[in-house]
């Protein structure tokens, strides 16, 4: 035998793929009752008694091998999806709706999730078909998405920027198909401002603020404070925290004794507080935290040393997450400023104001609210997050 | 003098001294800073002060590293323990809402971490994975694992007897350091009044020649990692007693990397065969102490992981064979001269 040929000869092909013809598939497909040694004595017989035998014989046919399919356990899931399928481009095709695309950055976070949540649950009250693109952390997915949303031209496009740079030429493309986009959530940096319309934030700063003035009017500006700062260099903690000392320079009577990084974190955020109550005893009666977390660690800290979160020692605190709002009404902290992700509303009315011809400001922010004694308990019910 | 006695090597000083070394180092910075730093009171009927606090945290690290320290003597590393961490809690989150009794939820928790360390285990040992790369899979996937039980959210547990665990007293003391510690003086009894350590540290030596030897050397390596998984998930009960919830996307964080810190610092060698407890025990307690000396002198936050850096490059240092001789040849060299 020469080098390289098989000794054993090519098998010939079994009936699997070649010889197959449409009985044997339509059994493999469970379609069986259509053969002749299967019909019932009764059919055989009202085929016998039909006029015209052709056409009964054709119509048995048809009805045998519609049968089984509808007998099969899912059919009516099956014919309830096509039904909806063909009712969807019915209404596509007789209403236009406002389509939009919506780069968001990932879920990372909670607060993220509920951000997704607000734009798809508002999209779909309004009748806008949302197209919903999730980076999971990668610029380039954005700008991909971004991408493909003007190839399928939509109305607008939505961007929660990731990073602030690298997007002048992505937006300029969108330009180009005029097609407008809104920022939403973190701006960017771009040399020409005329590539978004408009940018929808949550406001750090003024978070910061509004906790600074809310604690300034409750201790009647005096007080000695200690700070669970976030993540160090993140935007939230950098803002928060010069927000709130821009808001308490105002009062001399207030003074931050001692900051730390809680690290946006429960667990980070109660160690913390374990060490400062040992450090400074009855000599600190304010805690600010830049989350809701570490403030919640904070509190569990300061039960654990005997004393009460909220008598005791006040907490204020940024996020107005579902939890801390109780434990607001619960008197176990006493303020949180809310930051809140839901900007569906917002952002939609922004879109159609802009389809109207409109003019709309270059930079808005998402209202923030405070809860406090006077109105956690009121809120409670209607928290989303 | 006898030639032979004087050019034997002289017996390498135990790690364990510049781990002691290190550690009453840094107490002594704080305690001249400020004396209260070591004070404990009595406080409605339990102790009360920092060195409590230290232990108390200390003692989930030192959970962690415990099952480390004998994944690392069979010359491996378990990464995943940071997201079992995660799912561990996730589990008692969902156990003791579903109204089950603590120790049905501690069980389930230790369970899921065992089994979870019965994967990893499988991977290393059975299918000659890199260690490395088996639990990275667990700990990437681990995390979404844990955020899926709990459904992305921050689950709260109000449960008074699930808090105990991390936060209860017994006789005035606290209840996880003692655990903890029982826990580790049952490993040392059962590792080095038996075989088994010296089983699990000729494992990591040589696994070909301990099976020559006659141990089953793949099974012993993959019950090391059933344990680290088991330890992960008391730890991760341990975490959420300790912040009354189950927190899938943060607990756990940087478990691994603190754990293996306190492991290698305890003078387990990273390529196996060589563990010790004690070490390690030493190990978890110094890097809270650093953790808590941070807060405690006021260290900005944004500095903070500065010293942490300059104190394991300090240790890693101290420990490291080669330097100390040559540090020792500069003091012996005029000796030599003058003889």
């Amino acid at each position: 035998m020469p080098f390289g040929v098989r000794s054993k000869p090519t098998r010939t092909r079994g009936r699997a793929l070649g010889g197959t013809n449409l009985t044997a598939l339509l059994s493999k497909l469970g379609v069986t009752a259509h053969r002749a040694h299967r019909r019932p004595q009764i059919v055989r017989d009202a085929v016998g008694n039909f006029p015209n035998r052709r056409l009964a014989k054709s119509s048995f046919h048809c009805a045998t091998l519609i049968l089984p399919i509808m007998n099969r356990p899912r059919f009516p899931l099956f014919a309830l999806a096509l039904l909806a399928g063909v009712a969807l481009i019915g209404c596509s095709k007789s209403a236009p709706k406002l389509r939009v695309g919506f780069a968001q950055t990932g879920a990372e976070s909670a607060w993220r999730t509920a951000n997704s949540e607000s734009m798809k649950s508002e999209a779909a009250k309004r009748g806008i078909e949302l197209k919903f693109s999730d980076a999971q952390g990668k610029q380039e997915n954005q700008i991909r998405a971004i991408r493909s949303f003007i190839a399928q031209g939509v109305d607008a496009i939505v961007v929660a920027p990731i990073v602030e740079t690298g997007w002048d030429p992505v937006l300029r493309e969108a330009k180009q198909a005029k097609i407008p986009v809104i920022l939403t959530d973190r701006t960017i940096q771009t040399s020409d401002e005329s590539l978004y319309v408009c940018f929808i934030g949550s406001d750090f700063y003024e978070e910061g603020r509004m906790a600074a003035n809310w604690l300034a009017k409750h201790v009647d500006g005096k007080g000695n404070i200690v700070e669970l700062q976030g993540t160090p260099g993140s935007a939230p903690a950098n803002e928060r925290r010069k927000a709130f000392a821009d808001g308490i320079a105002k009062f001399p009577g207030l003074k931050i004794i001692d900051s730390q990084s809680g690290n946006f974190e429960r667990s980070t955020g109660k160690q913390v507080m374990q060490a400062f109550l040992k450090k400074h005893g009855k000599a600190m009666n304010i805690v600010y935290a830049h989350n809701d977390d570490m403030a919640l660690g904070a509190a569990q800290a300061i039960e654990e040393a005997g004393l009460k979160p909220g008598k005791d020692i006040v907490l204020v605190s940024i996020d107005a997450i579902g939890e801390a709002v109780k434990a607001v009404a619960e008197g176990r902290l006493n303020c949180t400023v809310e930051c809140s992700p839901l900007f569906g509303p917002k952002v939609y009315d922004t879109i159609e104001k802009i389809r109207a011809g409109e003019k709309v400001p270059k930079k808005s922010f998402n209202q923030d609210e405070l809860f406090d004694s006077t109105n956690a308990a009121a809120a409670l019910p209607t928290r989303k997050y | 003098m006898n030639p032979a006695e004087s050019s034997r090597p002289r017996r390498p000083l135990s790690p364990l001294v510049w781990l002691c070394l290190g550690l009453t180092a840094l107490v002594l910075w704080n305690v001249v800073s400020n004396p209260a730093f070591l004070a404990v009171t009595l406080r409605d009927g339990h102790v009360y002060g920092v060195p409590i606090d230290i232990f108390t945290q200390a003692s989930r690290t030192m959970l962690v590293a415990l099952g480390m320290t004998l994944v690392i003597a069979t010359g491996g590393v378990d990464l995943s323990v940071g997201s079992v961490v995660a799912i561990a809690g996730a589990v008692c989150a969902l156990t003791l809402g579903h109204g089950a009794g603590l120790p049905l939820t501690i069980a389930a928790a230790i369970a899921v971490g065992a089994a979870a360390g019965a994967v990893n285990g499988l991977l290393v040992a059975r299918l000659a994975i890199q260690p490395i790369v088996a639990t990275l899979i667990l700990m990437v996937a681990g995390r979404g694992i844990a955020q899926l039980l709990s459904g992305g959210q921050v689950l709260i547990i109000a449960d008074k007897s699930f808090e105990f665990l991390a936060n209860g007293f017994v006789l005035g003391l606290p209840f996880a350091p003692l655990l903890v510690a029982a826990l580790f003086l049952a490993a040392h009894l059962a590792l080095r009044r038996s075989a088994l350590g010296l089983f699990i540290e000729a494992a990591g030596d040589n696994e070909t020649a301990s099976r020559f030897a006659g141990l089953a050397a793949a099974r012993i390596k993959w019950l090391v990692y059933v344990f680290s998984g088991a330890c992960a998930g008391l730890a991760g009960v341990l975490t959420a007693s300790n912040i009354r919830a189950a927190d899938a996307n943060r607990a756990g964080e940087n478990a691994e990397l603190d754990a293996i810190f306190a492991v290698v610092v305890g003078g387990t060698a990273l390529t196996g065969g060589r563990f010790s407890i004690l070490g390690t025990f030493l190990g978890a307690l110094l890097i809270q102490t650093l953790a808590t000396t941070m807060y405690y002198r006021g260290v900005p936050p944004a500095v903070a992981p500065v010293p942490k850096a300059l104190l394991i490059v300090a240790v890693s240092l101290l420990q490291s064979e080669k330097l100390r001789n040559r540090i020792s040849a500069l003091w012996r060299k005029p000796r030599k001269v003058a003889a």
